[in-house]
């Protein structure tokens, strides 16, 4: 991944809660930590001395356990939270040095906030929602609300316009929520744990969406998350916290490869299951068999019946012995052809002990199932893209 | 020995300084007082004017087509009906009237001084510092040591009775007010600032309706004790129901008090349902099915966007 020209930058920025700021600061400077302070003064750390370069047009990740400062450090961006010292830098210009016009024009038009328990009105429909940002800023209401028409269907929900917030389920608000803060058209995303309150086949899709949408939009986006699958799946670069401080920041493949010390180390090899898990805890059972005798119309009989566009087809010994595809299918019935003859021959199979981070290369470059076989290539079920995405969280 | 349970008198205070106070400030502000005094007869006397032109079957269909919408019960609709025709039945349909037009412009002032001063005291920690104690002392001072400085400053009648009566009740609006701005959710402020919302728009827009439920509330209870103080006035001459209770008691008519007695429960219940159905209806009738189409709602659009 290039590396781009910074949008926004974070330079010294410290910010503490409570009394005794100085004495914290002092005992922050001779290396005490986080908690000893708060013993000692009654005073929070909640950052320290964090400097960021956030890289435009990418996904910027911060990550870490709660307390660590993340949630606070990407509030600073958007002057939610005011540091105690240190500088917040957009495109030249000190965040907080802004006066109150300044500021609004700024939140109003270069950012935009994504909040994890979604922060939806819920005396607002959706369209009311979603249009809230260009309310503020004075655009007629035909115009924002055909705008926000166009930001409803990007994240789907058509239709949907006139419902209430609290009838929508934690995806949909939280897709109200994205296109609400897209609806300015800001060039920079916060996302304070955005995917955090959803379960998590419903959390797998909307990265995969708001992966997407930001490659569409190359929105920068600042991603506050404490799960390490999900920032290594979202970021291009990644940023691991740990008391208020920056602990590493690098690419995924750089944290995987140098991780700057034990903390890191820990929290990445907690993460990464395709290394330790094997096709066999993952492939599913076909819904579907189809045997190299069986006439053309059993094939396709089970294909319809299961609602699939191809099938493995094997022999009596359960080898697999090709992909049968229904378009060729019922193009040999009519020709009066079998299976052998149309049978697309010499397809991928995997072991059963093969690692998942070694399948996903296969699985991901074939556009069909893969079979799975044990030792004497038999088969015993078959893995198809979906249960390898599903297991990389 | 005698010293210890005895407490020693160590202030002399002189009372009577006091009233000399009011006494003179009276007079002196008499132009100021009559102001004030003119506007809020004016007020109570409008009020009773609209009220006196409505003809009775209509007021009767009014309250049934509220209790109606309102409650959403057409039950409900004609039990205030009749209860409130009860109250004319027995003969108290214009006292009724003149006890309604007090409490309404009682409650209209304290609506309108109270919602504000919630609002400032919502957002602010030094206001509402300096606001808290006074409402205190405002809903613990026993009644009758207001009403007699206000009977010095305004005289006998509706006046002094709407004064009393807002002091006593504009506490529950302010208070409920207040909670309700700071119960809205932190992350939906947050959100509205983080579009670049001014004050102004973060408080009409968010702030206030998020937190109608709480308000409205407020302006239930702040009615409620309106209809508390409809006796207690009558003691500075405020004429309605109230002012008929007074008279039987002070006559030990026993039915007539009971007659007069319930009338003013009947108008309490009824304008109490009136408000209370307002708003949290809203949230009940919405939270039920949410839950039971969960599942059907998440389907559609979802599948539709893969």
């Amino acid at each position: 991944m290039e590396q781009n020209e910074s949008i926004l930058r974070m330079e010294h920025v410290t910010k503490l809660y409570g009394p005794n700021r100085s004495e914290a600061i002092k005992m922050m400077k001779n290396g005490s930590e986080k908690e000893a302070v708060y013993k000692k003064t009654g005073c929070t750390v909640a950052l320290w001395d964090v400097n960021l370069e956030i890289p435009k047009g990418q996904i910027f990740v911060i990550i870490g356990l709660s307390g660590s400062g993340k949630s606070t450090a990407v509030r600073c961006f958007n002057r939610l939270t005011t540091p105690t010292s240190g500088k917040v830098i957009f495109e030249g210009r000190n965040v907080h040095e802004m006066d109150k016009k300044e500021l609004l024009e700024y939140r109003r038009n270069k950012i935009s906030m994504v909040f994890q328990s979604f922060g939806l009105m819920s005396h607002r429909d959706v369209l009311g929602n979603v249009s809230y940002g260009l309310e503020v800023k004075g655009v007629a209401q035909s115009k924002r609300e055909k705008i926000a028409e166009e930001f409803i269907s990007m994240v789907g929900l058509n239709g949907w316009e006139h419902q209430s917030c609290e009838q929508l389920s934690g995806g949909m608000r939280q897709r109200v929520g994205i296109a609400r803060a897209l609806v300015n058209n800001p060039e920079v995303l916060l996302m304070d744990e955005p995917f955090s309150a959803l379960d998590p086949l419903v959390r797998r899709d909307m990265q995969f969406e708001l992966l997407q949408i930001q490659r569409k939009l190359k929105k920068t986006v600042v991603f506050i998350t404490h799960d390490i699958d999900e920032a290594f799946k979202m970021g291009d670069v990644v940023c691991i916290m740990r008391d208020g401080k920056v602990v590493q920041i690098g690419t995924p493949e750089e944290l995987s490869m140098n991780p700057a010390d034990d903390y890191v180390r820990d929290f990445i090899e907690s993460a990464d299951k395709t290394k330790v898990l094997t096709v066999r805890n993952i492939m599913i059972t076909p819904s579907c068999v189809v045997r190299l005798g069986d006439s053309m119309d059993r094939a396709i009989l089970e294909m319809r019946r299961n609602n699939l566009s191809s099938v493995i087809v094997m022999d009596n010994e359960l080898h697999p012995k090709g992909m049968l595809f229904i378009g060729e299918a019922i193009q040999a019935r009519k020709d009066g052809k079998t299976i052998p003859q149309v049978l697309q021959t010499g397809i991928n199979a995997v072991a059963e002990d093969t690692l998942i981070s070694d399948a996903i290369s296969i699985v991901t470059e074939s556009s069909y199932p893969i079979a799975v076989t044990d030792e004497s290539g038999t088969m015993l079920g078959i893995v198809t893209k979906a249960s390898i995405l599903s297991s990389l969280n | 020995m005698d010293w210890l349970f005895n407490f020693p008198d160590i202030f002399d205070l002189d009372t009577s300084a006091i009233d000399n106070a009011v006494r003179s400030f009276a007079v002196s502000a008499e132009g100021m007082l009559d102001v004030i005094k003119g506007g809020l007869n004016g007020l109570v006397n409008f009020i009773g004017m609209i009220l006196m032109y409505i003809p009775w079957p209509v007021f009767l269909l009014l309250i049934f087509w509220a209790g109606w919408r309102i409650r959403k019960s057409l039950k409900s609709g004609i039990l205030y009906a009749v209860l409130i025709f009860l109250i004319g039945a027995v003969g108290l349909w214009n006292l009724m009237r003149t006890t309604l037009s007090v409490v309404l412009a009682s409650v209209a002032i304290a609506l309108v001084i109270g919602i504000p001063i919630g609002i400032l005291i919502s957002n602010s920690e030094k206001a509402n510092k300096i606001v808290r104690p006074i409402l205190d002392t405002m809903q613990t001072m026993p009644v009758f040591v207001y009403l007699i400085p206000a009977l010095l400053l305004f005289g006998t009648g509706n006046a002094s009775g709407v004064i009393a009566t807002v002091i006593y009740a504009v506490v529950p609006v302010i208070r409920l007010t207040s909670l309700g701005i700071r119960q809205v959710d932190k992350e939906v402020v947050e959100a509205a600032k983080s579009f670049g919302s001014t004050k102004g728009q973060l408080l009409r827009k968010v702030q206030i309706p998020q937190a109608m439920p709480t308000i409205m509330t407020g302006v239930n209870q702040t009615l409620m004790m309106a209809m508390a103080m409809v006796v207690t006035t009558s003691m500075i001459g405020v004429r309605g129901l109230g002012m008929e209770v007074l008279n039987a008691v002070n006559r030990i008519e026993i039915g007539r008090g009971l007659v007069a007695g319930s009338s003013v429960v009947i108008l309490a219940i009824v304008l109490d349902r009136l408000t209370q159905g307002v708003v949290p209806n809203k949230r009940k009738s919405t939270e039920k099915p949410i839950d039971s189409t969960k599942n059907k709602k998440d389907g559609g659009p979802e599948n539709g966007a893969k």
